[in-house]
């Protein structure tokens, strides 16, 4: 039985029971401040401007013909659907996610009739988001991959990307992408810089719609980068994000990543719905590590499941089972594939207007690279200087390093942005 | 097109090169989860899943709150949120600190909190732990003897060295407090220290207000830092403020604490992932500072949370009808749970089972720690197919006024030291 304790504790008189913080100060007093990451203080300055004209080109979302943004009928039909079943409960997911919606995002990845998964070859686990997945495939990672502890990325890359592996302990370093001459792929750099990297490195790469730049490598190079890939025996981690918004068809814009599959090569793949569904804050994704054998997945799987629980446990439920309801319903998912259609098409015609209202002005320079850039994004070539300009002078903002969001344009608002970026190149800014 | 061109172009093959993840192990299974995925594969119909700690209703069933469902057709229709914006989180956090810190408290007057989201409990533990390592390498967390078992995982994973603190007495079934206070006094000044404010888990068994007071004393003597895990609030006593007391004693006494707190229990949010994290800061500007590297932390991890549950939580805490039927529920919650204690000892008295069962009504909260030990767990799963952890811990929520007699006679066989060759028939 426990003992009274031999020195009762003084009694909190109501004088001293104040609001005033203890007499020892915060053991976390010296914590310095994080500046916000520049994406946020775009976003941040937009919302304070009070200009009437003023435009959104920073941001990572899709947004409508009028600037709106876009909730996909399809995913209101879902989530009706969720709401109204009564049987639904709110029960805790199992580690790795919903099954179905698992099974299912591997088959969008790599096709129903890949082998791999044919062969179960594939672990898929449900994540939270792109960013989730990456967190998590980095952990296995750091935990499990023994051969090397450096990642490279591509310069430039998602702003989010070195966090993920710096996080778990693990070098990052880059290797050439874009050339701000061409304003297109660094190929000969890209091959240089891989060729370099010692054997077993990880290597990230976009698999479509490559942000900030919109620069996607042809399907022959892509073809040359496996190849190095493989013979270099570096072990590729995919970043999908814009599936279906590049081409408009969720089959070709995966097929760079299912060469890597197709060549029976292990490789890591995160998966985000976030934009080609809009389910940005429900924050679904997935992890999909396909592996040589399906004893090999099993086991994967099973370690996959070590990293998680620590984390956050399970995932969160709505937005995986909205994917799921309209992945499973073939009515629902040629409804979708008809608004990625849309939605790209829309992408595409804002690049075609921008280019043409730039031609028409007579605005110096090769804005040709617009239109052969994909995606949601474009890397306009607009220097810093021009950026601020442009903010100063028009209210258009956008990231310092001139990544424009094409879904940020309208048809209105097109002629406002070339004469704005035609200011700036005619007054030398 | 592009498919064409992967067959034929196809030379250099992967095929020859080793898997990278040949060494990989299988990894042992969660504890808890385990034993989930034990009773999902087992045929019997008799089966009992007493393993997580989920609420179950009088048949067994996993229940959706009524509040819940008003705030779903509430906030159904509304635009999706892109992310959780910055103002759908501030109040989500104010609210949610509010249920622990006391609505008329000082620390939330005055913005001296750095509050986040995060993913349930879990995530709220997880982030503060990075954020412990991040800012005191060197500390150590001191976890009571037992815990949840997912907090060895959490803070291990977060790097940060773990002992434990003497908690639980085998023998009285209750509060071992001379040792607690003991390991308390002997750690290194400025431990972080890991508490359950109520509803203790996995053991039911909580200190009184006057222990908490010596708790607190010793704690500030040594600057030690309190860290709660609020997971079970209103599943202690049925009140949501009582439940919060230890907290409002620390409060009280200057302690600048953290805190994490899970929806997934009190309010059926499970598989939503809706908690939050705070720390009480000495000003705002460090607030600033302190919120602004959680944020990081998270960011580095998955991004932002999700939106769909916070938005649920923000709507049941905000609407004063809705907040009302939900304080009602959570106490239909709490009666359910007593009455099912009261029922499983008698039971058990009523079977002259020779042992002591009076820490069934005495624990409180979800849990029964048993006292069962691990081959008579094993026994019970094998042969009568009820499934808890191996540590004796029952989820009282999964047991019903049906299925309670059979549980009562199986425990009773597996704990019986005789050997009777009753012919007892039990039907669940």
């Amino acid at each position: 039985m426990e003992s009274p304790s031999p020195n009762p504790p003084p009694k909190v008189s109501a004088a001293s029971a104040s609001s005033k913080p203890n007499d020892g100060e915060s053991m976390f007093a010296d914590v310095p401040l994080v500046p916000e990451a520049p994406v946020y203080a775009v976003m941040a300055a937009f919302k304070n401007d009070p200009h009437p004209s003023k435009l959104n080109l920073g941001i990572g979302v899709y947004r409508t013909e009028d600037g709106k943004p876009f909730v996909l009928n399809v995913v209101r039909r879902a989530e009706k659907l969720l709401i109204d079943q009564q049987s639904a409960v709110k029960e805790y997911l199992p580690i790795t996610g919903i099954s179905e919606f698992n099974k299912l995002s591997a088959e969008l990845l790599f096709g129903a009739n890949s082998p791999a998964i044919k062969e179960s070859r594939v672990t898929t686990v449900q994540c939270l988001s792109g960013c989730g997945s990456l967190r998590v495939g980095a952990e296995f990672l750091a935990i499990h991959y023994h051969q090397q502890k450096t990642v490279y990325i591509p310069e430039p890359t998602y702003s989010n990307h070195p966090n993920f592996f710096s996080s778990v302990g693990q070098v990052v370093k880059t290797y050439r992408y874009y050339d701000p001459a061409t304003r297109g792929l660094d190929f000969q750099g890209l091959l240089e810089d891989l060729s370099s990297v010692p054997s077993g490195g990880i290597v990230l790469l976009q698999a479509c719609g490559h942000n900030p730049t919109g620069v996607d490598p042809t399907i022959e190079q892509w073809d040359q980068i496996r190849q190095l890939i493989r013979s270099k025996g570096l072990l590729p981690f995919f970043d999908s994000a814009y599936q279906g918004l590049v081409s408009g068809d969720l089959e070709e814009d995966a097929q760079p990543l299912r060469l890597f599959v197709a060549d029976g090569g292990e490789c890591l793949v995160a998966l985000s719905y976030s934009k080609n569904m809009g389910l940005y804050g429900e924050r679904v994704g997935a992890l999909s590590i396909v592996c040589k054998t399906a004893e090999v997945a099993s086991k994967v799987e099973s370690q996959l499941k070590l990293v998680i629980r620590p984390m956050y446990s399970n995932p969160p439920i709505h937005g995986a089972s909205i994917v799921a309801v309209i992945l499973k319903d073939s009515d629902m998912y040629n409804e979708w594939r008809m608004d990625l259609k849309a939605m790209t098409d829309r992408l595409i015609n804002m690049r075609r207007l921008l280019v043409d209202a730039l031609h028409e002005r007579g605005t110096p320079g090769d804005w040709s690279h617009i239109i052969r850039q994909v995606g949601m994004y474009s890397l306009s070539g607009l220097s810093s200087d021009q950026v601020a300009f442009l903010t100063r002078e028009y209210h258009i903002y956008m990231s310092s390093d001139g990544r424009i969001n094409m879904a940020g344009l309208g048809s209105k608002t097109v002629p406002y942005l070339a004469d704005a970026i035609h200011a700036a190149v005619i007054r030398g800014v | 097109m592009a498919a064409n061109f992967t067959k034929r172009t196809i030379s250099s093959s992967a095929r020859s090169i080793n898997g990278w993840f040949d060494h990989v192990k299988p990894a042992p299974k969660d504890p808890i989860v385990g034993v989930s995925e034990a009773f999902l594969a087992d045929p019997s119909p008799n089966k009992i899943n007493l393993g997580v700690g989920a609420y179950r209703d009088e048949e067994g069933k996993p229940v959706v709150l009524q509040c819940v469902r008003d705030a779903e057709a509430n906030i159904a229709g509304c635009e999706f949120i892109e992310s959780s914006s910055a103002s759908v989180s501030s109040k989500f956090v104010e609210e949610s600190l509010k249920l622990v810190y006391g609505k008329d408290s000082n620390v939330i007057a005055e913005g001296r909190f750095a509050g986040v989201q995060a993913l349930s409990g879990t995530g709220a533990c997880r982030l503060f732990a990075e954020f412990q390592k991040h800012f005191y390498p060197k500390s150590q967390i001191y976890l009571p003897d037992p815990t949840w078992s997912n907090h060895y995982n959490i803070w291990r994973e977060a790097c940060v060295p773990q002992r434990t603190f003497h908690y639980y007495h085998p023998d009285s079934k209750g509060l071992n407090f001379a040792a607690l206070i003991d390991d308390v006094k002997n750690a290194p000044v400025g431990s972080f220290f890991l508490l359950h404010p109520c509803a203790h888990n996995p053991t039911g068994v909580d200190p009184t207000e006057e222990q908490w007071r010596e708790i607190s004393f010793f704690l500030k003597v040594k600057n030690h830092f309190p860290f709660f895990d609020v997971a079970y609030q209103g599943f202690a006593s049925g009140d949501l403020e009582v439940d919060a007391k230890a907290i409002q004693i620390f409060l009280e006494d200057g302690h600048l604490i953290g805190c994490a707190q899970s929806f997934a229990k009190n309010m059926g949010l499970y598989g939503h992932r809706v908690g939050c994290l705070s720390v009480l800061c000495s000003d705002t500007k460090q607030a600033v500072a302190i919120k602004s590297q959680l944020q990081q932390i998270a960011r580095a991890m998955y991004g932002s949370p999700p939106v769909h549950g916070v938005l649920l939580v923000s709507k049941i805490l905000t609407d004063q009808h809705i907040k009302s039927l939900w304080l009602r529920e959570v106490k239909v919650m709490f009666n359910r749970i007593q009455n099912i204690r009261t029922a499983l000892r008698a039971s058990l008295e009523n079977l002259d089972s020779p042992l002591n069962w009076e820490h069934i009504t005495n624990q409180v909260g979800m849990f029964c720690f048993s006292g069962l030990t691990p081959d008579q767990v094993h026994q019970l799963a094998r042969e009568f197919h009820i499934y808890m952890t191996s540590d004796g811990r029952i989820s009282l929520a999964g047991v019903t006024y049906d299925n309670v007699s059979y549980l009562a006679n199986a425990i009773h066989q597996v704990t019986s030291s005789a050997q009777e060759t009753l012919n007892i028939s039990w039907s669940p």
